[in-house]
């Protein structure tokens, strides 16, 4: 299981803004290794944030997001307290969900 | 062969019965692009993946340095302040496979993402977004002086 995400989630008026940092390797799967050979692609392809069970993000990604993935999005319709819940999947179908609570 | 053809009827059936529910949205049914298209290696061919040429747009907002130091790592940011917005994409115009990114914007959900990304050399970033069924965009160069993608 991977290294946990780290996840904020601050309500300011009706919006809550929620910034992400996945720890991951996210490699491309282009890049070689000292003795020429292509190191495997390994990266996040699918995230999913939900509030109360709906699901507030999607993304598709690619090798050409950067390794530990950072994230910020914002979202209406949250209040002070709740859970905001986010997974991800990668191409090896290793997933990690995390969540944290919105100050 | 019997067990394979009922499930994949039951299957169908389960979801067209969501569908139909509104419990899943034809919007949402339909992925917004699928996997393979991010394999493709060419900006055209990206804009072909995600539907077509956009128009481009002043509410759509590309946000990245315009010098970035370290390629590896090269914050960026869309906004779009169009009504509707569903989707949007990133695309780094020269990366050996320049759809590097794409979000899906439920309603309730502001158009406004921000992640890093690896950019290869200096070259233009491309904000395609989906609003209203239409696509726009937005262009903003950014120059790299130490490439991220490991060349």
């Amino acid at each position: 299981m991977a290294d946990p995400m780290r996840i904020r989630a601050a309500l300011a008026g009706d919006e809550t803004t929620v910034r992400v940092l996945m720890a991951h390797i996210m490699e491309p799967g282009t890049r070689r290794d000292a003795a020429g050979a292509l190191i495997p692609a390994h990266f996040i392809q699918d995230v999913d944030a939900s509030h109360n069970g709906k699901s507030v993000l999607k993304a598709m990604w690619t090798g050409a997001v950067s390794q530990n993935p950072f994230l910020s999005f914002k979202f209406k319709g949250a209040a002070k307290g709740d859970k905001v819940v986010v997974k991800w999947v990668d191409n090896k179908r290793d997933t990690r969900t995390d969540e944290a609570t919105i100050a | 062969m019997k067990s394979t053809r009922r499930s994949a009827l039951k299957a169908t059936g389960a979801f067209a019965t969501l569908v139909s529910l509104g419990l899943v949205t034809q919007s949402q049914a339909q992925a917004a692009v699928d996997r393979a298209s991010f394999s493709v290696k060419t900006l055209d061919d990206a804009l072909k993946a995600i539907g077509g040429t956009p128009a481009n747009s002043d509410q759509v907002t590309v946000v990245s340095p315009d010098i970035a130091e370290n390629g590896a790592v090269v914050p960026v940011g869309v906004t779009s302040k169009l009504p509707n917005t569903t989707e949007i994409y990133i695309i780094i115009e020269k990366n050996p496979t320049p759809l590097a990114a794409a979000f899906m914007i439920p309603a309730g959900t502001a158009a406004d993402v921000q992640t890093r990304v690896k950019m290869g050399q200096s070259t233009n970033v491309v904000a395609v977004v989906k609003a209203d069924g239409k696509l726009f965009s937005a262009t903003k160069e950014t120059k790299v002086t130490l490439g991220g993608c490991g060349g």
